[in-house]
């Protein structure tokens, strides 16, 4: 009976092997999606433009050996047709496949010569093949059948004739034995336990499982009673055995989980060498094994023979929860996980060496964790640490319960430690425990104050030039992806390199904003009608108008204290806090000013009770910094100061020849005057446009900063409270010092009441006639919800502001309408990606992801800044 | 904008013929960037002035991108001085109304445009550095000068004057084709916010002859010269910029760059002045010094594989280059810019294959490990240190001496004892206006002794350029080896 379905790993590179004329093409077209198929024929075509020139077949095969490579490396299911006869063929694949952790499989179409030939005879494109050629394949191909095994095929299929390969219909596809993708837990992943038995029941009750031994009824119960918290299941990350006190009871408590469900376990080193002596191997008694082997010895057959099976059926590693959880004995290289191979099994038992041995005489432990990359969280074991440190989105949890250290728990999804202590040392380690801290620190030479961050914050103090160069897709809660395209990358790396702070300071850049659309008024080129309009077309049933300070935009980074800023931050003598610009710049080019700045506002929170009503010792801010001067008095003097005088030079001296010149009665010159004096009154109102944001900055005291947004403490961001909340939160800390902290007035405007969005109107012109600058519009949710993202923001701006920024004589006859024709989309396009980016990195920094994750999107805005958007919108 | 020309000749009525415009008539004409127009606010026989009014459209300026080009604060390019100041726009209008008297032709009154008159000429107003700058152009050329100041601001007397006057020129005895050929050549001169857009390679060369006959007797004529030749090499004239092919002086006025805080780039060239050509000729000579010693070390050194990071335009790459032991170059810059004249200067796209696969020109930053440095002999860091802030040095550190780790690495750096020799520098002030720092020598060595330490490298510091016994040489140099 034919076989109709064959099986294959989900992830395999399937090598059909056959003779010119055997069907390959045909088989694999029927059996394959078409993408999935490499064939050497096409490679052949691709590269000479004729699938039989036989001339171009190095090429062709290095561009088919460039394509397998390049879909294995992508986890994809790759087919080769190609005819495979030769070992030296396949032994190439073979290799592409272990190189990528691909578990290679064979097919073999065995069709007599005659049938070939007659296919081949059929085909024009094939009559140039000799007589000899289809009996030399097939005296290849029947040489290979009985090394196929040898050279690495787990997976082999022969298909004797024609009927056989005629009647396989479908080709299934197993899921690898790490993938548990499906499985979300939660779970409660436990480190090497060493037959610390004692310890293990401790640490599970302290989980809240519940653990009785009973009476054997049955051999295959193991005389266990196990219950688990709700929905929980624990997790061993293996070397469940040897060194400790009683490994047989570990592994009944644990095969029994395991037999219940209440628990998954991947194997270690030491269990396999337990299995291994179990299969009868002979193995070395040294690191601990003795202890087990004289534990086992009382032990039944029974239950060795359950240990061994199940030993036998342990996955080196699993990939977990939808690929956002991988668990390893030793740990797992992101191109490694839920791949098969030797080497992926020997990495899962004995993580990563570099071959050389230390003072020992262990093999020295390459730190695979320093370079991880992977969006999995990859808990891991093996190798002894004082206490789990995250870095790179992995922790190793084994601290050395055997050694005397701790028995370690890490309960997901909830990032939680649980550990129990050691109840004595039941073996001493060669090598002390904080070993490879030390390491890390003498490699991290020439920051001695390092010792004092942890290993993610020393991993920290450099990032690497490939994560922020080249184009960049981001991916975000708030948007699929945000693009960064080289050329703004380029931009970014020279601002953030020259200029920018210490990237540790930069967890947020805060997004330009967008104008309301021109106003539909004659003599107004914005107006809060437009704003209106926008949020009640995207649905927005209420709004915050907020007074728009004229100053310069700060991000104000703050801890409560220096310590607090190490730990936090992870820098070091910097001091408590940073207050930086829209370009991660610092604000202050004056230390001490800045100091007394920080502990002006630092008090201000503590007199406040932010910190403890927040339950932080740090906190973000975006606010505004008063006056404009204060950072921009050299580009108030160098441009807007400039043109006013020199047209307030200038101008009058043309009004006086024209006068002159009017005298005499000149055609023409009187309206030649009217402009003048126009433009000369216009350069006036200018000029005390830009004077009204312009005061002497000689102390703190002449300072003010007018916070509009908290952005995030401990473990917290604040994009789900509305602006209202924000509003009012800010303005507990700016009544704790109305010296430097100004409170923002706002109101809040239902846009459906007419007589509300009035008030809003007059409050504007109010606002504007005064010389305020404007106001700001935003949804009141920060972020509303809906099918759209919409504008965080809008802003009008008042008519005289707006001199600034589009010249002196903008309102003059000609050129408002000219002016008119603008077009918002680009910038609120740009306003919405840039939002996006810094909701984005400031929750990756609150959940503890490392700084690259954080600076890739502080990164990003400034890239995207660096587009070309008109800069007067 | 405004320039008046006066004469008393008499008549003076005269000038009316000498620049073919009617006193009579107000004429309006288009210039590129908005209107010019003529008139005589008084035209009598006694006394006579011809007015020319620009009008320039902002708006226009913006949608013709004839305007400033907005780098560093990109607002410049929509609020700017352009309409109110003499700039090359009233060149060109000069040579649009007044082409004829500019050429001394003179149809009614053949003898007139020779005749010797007296001529006042007010401009208002003139963008200048001082009212010495404004001397030391027109003095030389005859003129009684007389300027007045304008306050940046008169409500805030403590910002001090802007750099706007009111010019007024008096001639005894002047051709009018010359006061116009003067203003229409120093007028571009002394405005330094001045792009020229509107110039092509012919109206350049209109230029140049519109000097012709006074320029090369002006004791300022290398200012003269420089200054618009500069400004025509950047955007316009190729013949140009290969004639001042290594002249330093072009690095001070490299336009900022992308933020939104202006700074200046380049190398350690004071801010230019009409006084500091001098002092940056012999600045340019310490830089190809320490560029020379620097080539000339790695040379020593036996190096075969060699990174310049922060290499700039690609001076010590072009001495490289010429070094037959160096087998391949990674040259380095975080500025594009910098990179794309540094592709220009070494002309890579025309670089025989051989040669261009010694050379790798790209971006790349200092302060992020970057793996394409590892594996190089010696890594040469000449004048970079002290253009980071000094809180950025240890990761300069890690990412040089700890990540990359060459055999051997060559740090310079101003040494700050030896500003005090700087005239123009007051103290505490730095050589160039991005130096975030300028080490004296007890710094650097200090800075030098730790890195070395904590990297495993063995080091010495070298001065660098003609030394002073008291406060050592203008430069200094880190060598450290492992």
């Amino acid at each position: 009976m034919p076989l109709t379905t064959l099986k294959l790993p989900e992830l395999s590179l399937v090598l059909l092997i056959g003779t010119s004329g055997s069907g390959k093409s045909t088989f694999a077209r029927r059996l394959f999606k078409l993408t999935e198929i490499v064939s050497s024929d096409h490679c052949r075509g691709l590269v000479s433009d004729n699938e039989n020139d036989q001339t171009a077949t190095p090429d062709a095969f290095a561009l088919l050996h460039y394509l397998v490579g390049v879909r294995l490396k992508r986890g994809l299911l790759t087919v080769v047709d190609a005819t495979n006869v030769q070992p030296e063929a396949r032994k190439s694949l073979i290799q592409l496949a272990r190189e990528y952790h691909v578990l290679p499989a064979a097919i073999i179409l065995d069709v007599p010569d005659y049938v070939a030939e007659n296919r081949n005879r059929a085909r024009a494109e094939r009559q140039h093949l000799g007589r000899h050629v289809v009996p030399q394949q097939r005296q290849q191909l029947r040489r290979s059948l009985k090394f196929l095994k040898q050279e690495g095929f787990r997976h082999i299929y022969h298909l004797h004739n024609t009927e056989e390969i005629d009647a396989v219909q479908a080709i299934v596809r197993d899921p690898l034995y790490s993938n548990r993708k499906q499985d979300t837990g939660p779970f409660d992943i436990i480190g090497d336990v060493h037959g610390c038995y004692q310890e293990l029941v401790q640490l599970l009750t302290t989980l809240g499982y519940t653990i009785e031994t009973d009476a054997t009824q049955d051999a295959r119960d193991l005389g266990m009673r196990v219950t688990a918290p709700a929905g929980r299941r624990a997790l061993f990350l293996g070397d469940l055995v040897d060194r400790g006190p009683d490994s047989p009871a570990v592994l009944r408590l644990v095969m029994h989980m395991v037999q219940e469900g209440l628990a998954l376990c991947v194997p270690g080193n030491h269990d396999i060498k337990l299995l291994r002596h179990l299969h009868g191997k002979h193995v070395n008694e040294q690191h601990g094994f003795a202890e087990t082997l004289a534990q086992l010895a009382n032990e039944s057959d029974t239950f060795k023979n359950q240990v061994r099976q199940f030993l036998d059926g342990l996955v080196s590693h699993y990939v977990l929860d939808g690929s956002k959880l991988v668990v390893a004995h030793a740990g797992m290289r992101e191109e490694m996980q839920g791949r098969g191979s030797g080497a992926v099994r020997a990495f899962a038992l004995y993580g990563e060496t570099t071959g050389e041995i230390d003072e020992f005489g262990l093999p020295v432990r390459y730190n695979w964790a320093a370079e991880y990359r992977g969006r999995a969280m990859v808990v891991y074991g093996h190798t002894p640490v004082p206490a789990p440190e995250w870095l790179n989105n992995t922790i190793d949890i084994d601290t050395g319960c055997v050694f005397g250290g701790r028995l370690t728990a890490l309960r997901y999804p909830e990032r939680e430690l649980v550990s129990v202590p050691a109840a004595q040392v039941y073996c001493e380690p060669v090598r002390p425990l904080d070993y490879l801290r030390q390491l890390a620190e003498a490699a991290n030479q020439g920051q001695e104050a390092n010792s004092q961050l942890t290993a993610q914050q020393q991993h920290d103090d450099v990032l690497d030039i490939r994560d922020v160069t080249g184009k960049q897709i981001i991916k975000t809660r708030l948007l699929p992806s945000v693009t960064i395209r080289e050329e703004n990358a380029v931009a970014a790396l020279e601002v953030m390199s020259r200029f920018a702070l210490n990237p540790k300071w930069l967890l947020y850049l805060p997004p330009t904003m967008s104008p309301s659309e021109t106003s539909a008024l004659p003599d107004m080129l914005e107006h809060p009608a437009e704003a209106f309009d926008y949020f009640r077309r995207q649905g927005v049933e209420r709004v915050v108008c907020e007074e728009k300070h004229m100053g310069s935009r700060v991000v104000v980074v703050l801890a409560r204290d220096e310590e607090a800023a190490q730990r936090r931050f992870g820098v070091i003598g910097e001091g408590p806090g940073r207050c930086y610009t829209r370009t991660g710049r610092n604000f202050f080019n004056d230390s001490t000013l800045e100091a007394a700045f920080l502990a002006r506002l630092q008090e201000a929170l503590t007199k406040s009770g932010f910190w403890e009503q927040f339950h932080t010792d740090w906190l973000c801010l975006d606010a505004e910094l008063l006056p404009w001067s204060a950072k921009a008095q050299q580009l108030i003097k160098d441009q807007y100061a400039a043109v006013a005088a020199a047209a307030t030079a200038a101008l009058p001296e043309a009004a006086a020849v024209l006068t002159q010149a009017s005298s005499r009665g000149l055609d023409g010159i009187e309206t030649l005057l009217a402009r003048t004096t126009a433009r000369q009154t216009a350069a006036e109102q200018y000029a005390d446009a830009y004077r009204r944001y312009c005061w002497p900055v000689e102390s703190l005291a002449d300072l003010r900063l007018a916070p509009f947004h908290l952005l995030a403490t401990e473990g917290h961001t604040y994009f789900e409270k509305d602006h209202a909340w924000h509003m009012e939160t800010l303005r507990a800390i700016c009544l704790a010092d109305e010296g430097l902290l100004r409170a923002t007035p706002y109101r809040v405007v239902h846009l459906q009441d007419l007589a509300d969005v009035e008030a809003a109107t007059q409050w504007w012109l109010d606002l504007t006639a005064s010389g305020g600058e404007g106001m700001v519009v935003k949804p009141y949710d920060f972020i509303p919800s809906g099918r759209n993202l919409v504008q965080p923001a809008l802003k009008c701006r008042g008519r005289e502001y707006l001199r600034i920024i589009y010249g002196p004589d903008y309102l003059l006859p000609g050129n408002l309408e000219r002016l008119r024709e603008r077009s918002v989309k680009a910038k609120r396009n740009l306003a919405l990606r840039e939002f996006t980016l810094g909701v984005e990195g400031l929750e990756r920094f609150v959940a503890g992801q490392p700084l690259r994750a954080v600076h890739q999107c502080v990164f990003g805005v400034l890239a995207l800044e660096s587009e070309a958007v008109d800069p007067r919108l | 904008m405004l320039l008046t020309i006066t004469t008393t000749h008499q008549p003076a009525t005269d000038l009316g013929y000498l620049l073919h415009k009617n006193p009579a008539r107000l004429q309006s004409i288009d210039i590129s960037a908005g209107q010019a127009h003529i008139f005589y606010p008084e035209a009598s026989p006694a006394r006579c002035t011809a007015a020319l009014l620009l009008d320039i459209d902002p708006i226009a300026l913006v949608r013709n991108h004839r305007g400033p080009a907005g780098e560093g604060f990109a607002l410049e390019q929509y609020v700017n001085d352009r309409p109110y100041v003499a700039s090359s726009f009233l060149s060109t209008a000069m040579s649009k109304a007044f082409n004829t008297a500019m050429n001394g032709t003179c149809k009614d009154r053949p003898e007139l445009p020779d005749t010797l008159l007296p001529l006042e000429a007010t401009v208002a107003v003139m963008p200048a550095a001082s009212a010495e700058q404004l001397q030391k152009l027109f003095a030389p050329l005859g003129y009684a000068v007389e300027t007045e100041a304008h306050l940046l601001d008169p409500t805030v007397p403590a910002w001090g004057n802007s750099r706007y006057f009111t010019l007024r020129l008096r001639h005894p005895a002047l051709r009018l084709r010359d006061l116009l050929s003067h203003l229409y050549v120093l007028i571009p001169v002394l405005d330094r916010g001045d792009k020229h857009y509107w110039i092509n390679e012919a109206e350049a060369e209109k230029l140049l002859h519109r000097g012709a006959t006074w320029l090369p007797q002006h004791p300022e004529r290398e200012f003269i010269t420089r200054r618009y030749l500069r400004n025509l090499a950047q955007y316009v004239n190729p013949t140009l910029e290969r004639l001042l092919e290594g002249e330093e002086a072009l690095t001070d006025d490299v336009p900022p760059l992308t933020s939104e805080e202006t700074a200046t780039t380049g190398l350690d060239v004071a801010a230019p002045s009409a006084s500091t050509t001098a002092p940056a000729r012999e600045k340019q000579n310490l830089h190809d010094l320490r560029l020379d010693r620097v080539a000339e070390t790695i040379s020593q050194l036996g190096a075969k594989r060699v990174l310049d990071l922060g290499c700039g335009e690609g001076k010590l790459v072009r001495r490289l280059l010429k070094n037959p032991q160096i087998e391949h170059i990674l040259a380095l810059d975080v500025s594009w810019q910098e990179l794309q004249r540094a592709q220009e200067r070494l002309h890579v796209a025309e670089m025989p294959p051989r040669q261009r696969e010694r050379l790798t020109l790209t971006q790349g930053s200092l302060l992020y490990h970057d793996p394409r440095l590892v594996g190089y002999d010696v890594a040469a860091v000449v004048e970079v240190i002290e253009h980071l802030d000094e809180s950025r040095l240890a990761a300069f550190e890690q990412v040089v001496f700890a990540r990359a780790r060459p055999i051997a690495v060559l740090v310079t750096t101003p040494n700050a004892d030896y500003n005090q020799r700087y005239e123009q520098l007051s103290a505490g002030e730095f050589r160039h206006a991005d130096h975030r720092f300028e080490w004296t020598r007890a710094q650097f060595a200090e800075w030098v002794a730790g890195v070395a330490e904590r990297h495993g490298y063995r080091a010495r510091v070298d001065n660098l350029g003609p030394e002073d016994a008291v406060v050592g040489a203008p430069s200094q140099l880190a060598i450290f080896e492992q």
